[in-house]
């Protein structure tokens, strides 16, 4: 998502894995059998459960100051801060806020953390629990670049999307990978629907479990794509560390910019962020 | 009124079906509350739901609606068929009817209406929604302006809280009227209530979501207007639809200053100030009435005029003529005008004064046996300038004629300008002037039409008459 466009999906991906999706969907919903789970959650090795009041850890959490280039690549329209305005921890949640104001230039005001350089890993289950804001122009996101991204330029650093969210589709998640000769526009990616039911009006986990060759992603308990070295046009760059980021960015390419219907301020809760081993 | 009652057979036997079907698979708990009402969910979907009945509006097309088992969505069944008259049709000026269930629904498990519906060409459907059943419409719902087009598409109109309709009769109503002068005909199929957990972010307004400011007096009345509620729904766009008072939960910030009904009336009682706010469903509504009251005010005087020697435009003391508005808003004015009701007396009620007209056109009143114009008026806020009533008569050629930068009549119009000053006004006394029909109107007043106010002061109106 850092530089890219529009996301597509891509039908071979989709095919090849429809099978194992639908065996996923029947064990999540069959007559639970334990014995048998893809879903791995053992071997905790960081969690922020956000639950001391104030800003978050700077043991855990770094921030990205400013505008950006070109809006963070991507023309959005957010100037990012650190002030409790737009982020704080309050009742045990990471508050993330969006606000229409003028400031040092820009229309609008958020946040943006990362864990470079304080938490970075490789392989393991990466998920956080989040309540996503809404509307026009409204772009939540909780992604993943690689460490070595200073020395190595995305994209052919990586990117790994664990969750991406239009506020104009309310129903709509996206999961994508970037790499050197598919980012932006043309990144692998997938979507998820919920049927009865949409991502600003509650909870849902946003995971990936990630390992060599493989990333798997989750909304909740539902394995809804795969993507492997098959599935990239390109060098596959996900053999090595990356760091966490979780921001919401208004307006930019991929959503188009707020309109008369968004309503502000739009706030982004996470209830917690997990890494397994 | 028609009253026309539609059975399907077989929506009865599906239905019938459905049950049988459904109780094999279902074991109850011990926990199990039954609803007291039924919740079947469908209104419409290859035919009529049980029980639902047809009762078109009095002065409306009474057969525009007919089942139609051509045009429909999916392979079988019919859809509901609207035929939407020409303007003049002899037969009714518009379409529509409410489809009750006079046994009443609990409907709490929804969090919607939907329809398919497509149009014999782009319109226009005026009004469509729940909650009319002919009775209180307690919990009307309207969604206005719907645009269609001639492809079938889903559409939602949003339940406010579903939570109030645990016995609801109106399972739909609609209302269209021609576009242009032509009739069009629509057509709606699937239509049925659903939860569709995605009907999200409730944004409840009153008054438009306007805070609105009155200055009043003990006994006036105010009616909350302006009630709607806002959803985002699953395509990301946001759907208004108008609700009824019920849906809300009114209150006031000082009950000794103004009171308000379940029904969204206020009602001002003592001096102070009260602001009247909203919740629907928990949520506070946008929207608010800051009334700053003076307490007690007296009555204009009850009129002594024998009822036959008098032409009353806006008097509780007689019968009124027409009148075509208080208030024409023209160009460069500045004027408000409320409607205050004090003790079952109706009052006008002007502020924001520059100048402002009372037209009486349709049709105009001749006063050539009548000698005097009357009127009452009160105002709290007596200045420095004078006050002006404008009487004026528009001739023979039936309309208002009048120099666009004077104000002054031009032929064939005529008119006369009363001035009163402001030694002869007492603040929170009732004036009662009484303006002499001579001058300029002496000859001609047999198409008096319009009368002006000129001035700066906010004031009740009361009794405006010619008499004898």
């Amino acid at each position: 998502m850092k530089q890219g466009n529009t996301s597509i999906s891509k039908a071979p991906a989709v095919l090849r894995h429809a099978f194992l999706s639908v065996t996923i969907l029947f064990l999540a919903f069959g007559c639970g059998d334990d014995t048998q789970t893809v879903v791995t959650r053992t071997e905790l090795v960081m969690q922020d459960e956000f639950n001391k009041d104030g800003s978050p850890s700077s043991d855990l959490w770094g921030f990205d100051i400013g505008n950006g280039s070109n809006g963070w690549g991507n023309n959005e329209l957010q100037y990012y801060t650190d002030r409790r305005e737009n982020v704080t921890i309050q009742s045990g949640h990471l508050i993330i806020t969006a606000r229409e104001e003028s400031f040092k230039g820009s229309n609008y005001t958020s946040a943006r953390l990362l864990t470079k350089g304080k938490f970075e890993q490789q392989y393991g289950r990466f998920e956080a629990r989040i309540r996503l804001p809404w509307g026009q122009g409204i772009w939540p996101a909780f992604w993943m670049l690689g460490a070595d991204i200073d020395t190595n330029p995305w994209p052919a650093a990586g990117e790994i999307d664990i969750m991406e969210f239009r506020g104009q589709e309310p129903t709509l998640i996206l999961g994508s990978v970037h790499g050197p000769g598919y980012s932006g526009g043309e990144a692998i990616s997938k979507s998820y629907s919920l049927t009865n039911g949409r991502f600003d009006t509650g909870f849902h986990v946003f995971g990936i479990e990630w390992g060599p060759n493989f990333v798997n992603y989750y909304v909740d308990n539902v394995l809804y794509n795969q993507i492997t070295p098959a599935d990239v046009t390109g060098e596959w760059v996900f053999e090595k560390p990356f760091y966490i980021l979780i921001n919401l960015a208004v307006g930019g390419s991929f959503v188009g910019s707020p309109n008369d219907e968004t309503v502000f301020p739009q706030t982004m809760l996470v209830d917690y962020v997990r890494v397994y081993k | 009124m028609k009253n026309m009652k539609i059975f399907s057979l077989k929506t009865l036997l599906l239905v019938f079906i459905a049950v049988v079907i459904s109780s094999c698979e279902r074991t109850l708990s011990g926990d199990v509350v039954f609803a007291t009402f039924p919740n079947n969910p469908e209104v419409f979907i290859d035919g009529f739901s049980g029980g639902l009945e047809y009762l078109p509006f009095a002065g409306s097309k009474l057969d525009a609606f007919t089942v139609d088992s051509e045009v429909r969505v999916g392979e079988f069944g019919a859809s509901m068929r609207f035929d939407v008259p020409n303007v003049g049709d002899p037969a009714g000026t518009f379409a529509g009817a409410i489809f009750p269930d006079n046994g009443g629904r609990d409907l709490t498990g929804y969090d919607a209406l939907t329809f398919y519906a497509r149009a014999s060409q782009g319109s226009t459907i005026n009004e469509i929604g729940f909650g009319n059943d002919f009775g209180d419409n307690t919990y009307l719902v309207a969604l206005n302006n719907l645009k269609i087009s001639t492809a079938w598409t889903k559409y939602t109109i949003p339940i406010p809280d579903p939570s109030k309709l645990v016995a609801e009769k109106g399972m739909f109503w609609y209302a269209a009227g021609a576009e242009g002068p032509y009739g069009h005909t629509f057509w709606i199929d699937e239509l049925k209530y659903e939860k569709l957990g995605t009907v999200a972010q409730p944004r409840p307004a009153i008054f438009g979501g306007v805070d609105k400011t009155e200055d009043s007096f003990n006994g006036a009345t105010f009616t909350i207007d302006g009630l709607t509620q806002t959803f985002n729904l699953a395509s990301g766009l946001d759907q208004t639809v108008a609700a009824a008072p019920s849906y809300f939960e009114f209150k006031s910030s000082n009950v000794d200053v103004a009171r308000v009904s379940e029904l969204g009336v206020v009602t001002v009682v003592g001096a102070g100030e009260a602001t009247i706010t909203a919740l629907l469903a928990g949520v506070k509504a946008k929207g608010s009435l800051t009334i700053t009251s003076s307490g007690n005010i007296a009555l204009a005087p009850t009129p002594t005029a024998p009822v036959a020697d008098v032409i009353s435009l806006f008097s509780d003391a007689y019968t009124n003529v027409p009148v075509d508005f208080f208030n024409g808003f023209y160009g460069g004015s500045t004027t408000e005008t409320a409607d205050i009701v004090i003790n079952n007396d109706n009052l006008k009620y002007y502020t924001k004064l520059n100048f402002v007209g009372i037209e009486f056109g349709n049709p105009t009143v001749n006063a050539t046996a009548y000698n005097f114009l009357h009127l009452d008026i009160l105002t709290n806020n007596s200045t420095s300038s004078n006050f002006q009533i404008k009487v004026r008569d528009r001739g023979s050629n039936g309309v208002l004629n009048t120099d666009i930068f004077t104000g002054n009549p031009l032929p064939d119009d005529k008119e006369i300008t009363f001035t009163v000053t402001p030694a002869q006004i007492t603040n929170g006394e009732w004036l009662s002037i009484d303006i002499p029909l001579t001058g300029d109107i002496a000859t001609q007043k047999n198409n008096l039409a319009q009368i002006v106010f000129v001035g700066d002061i906010d004031f009740l109106l009361d009794n405006l008459y010619f008499y004898k």
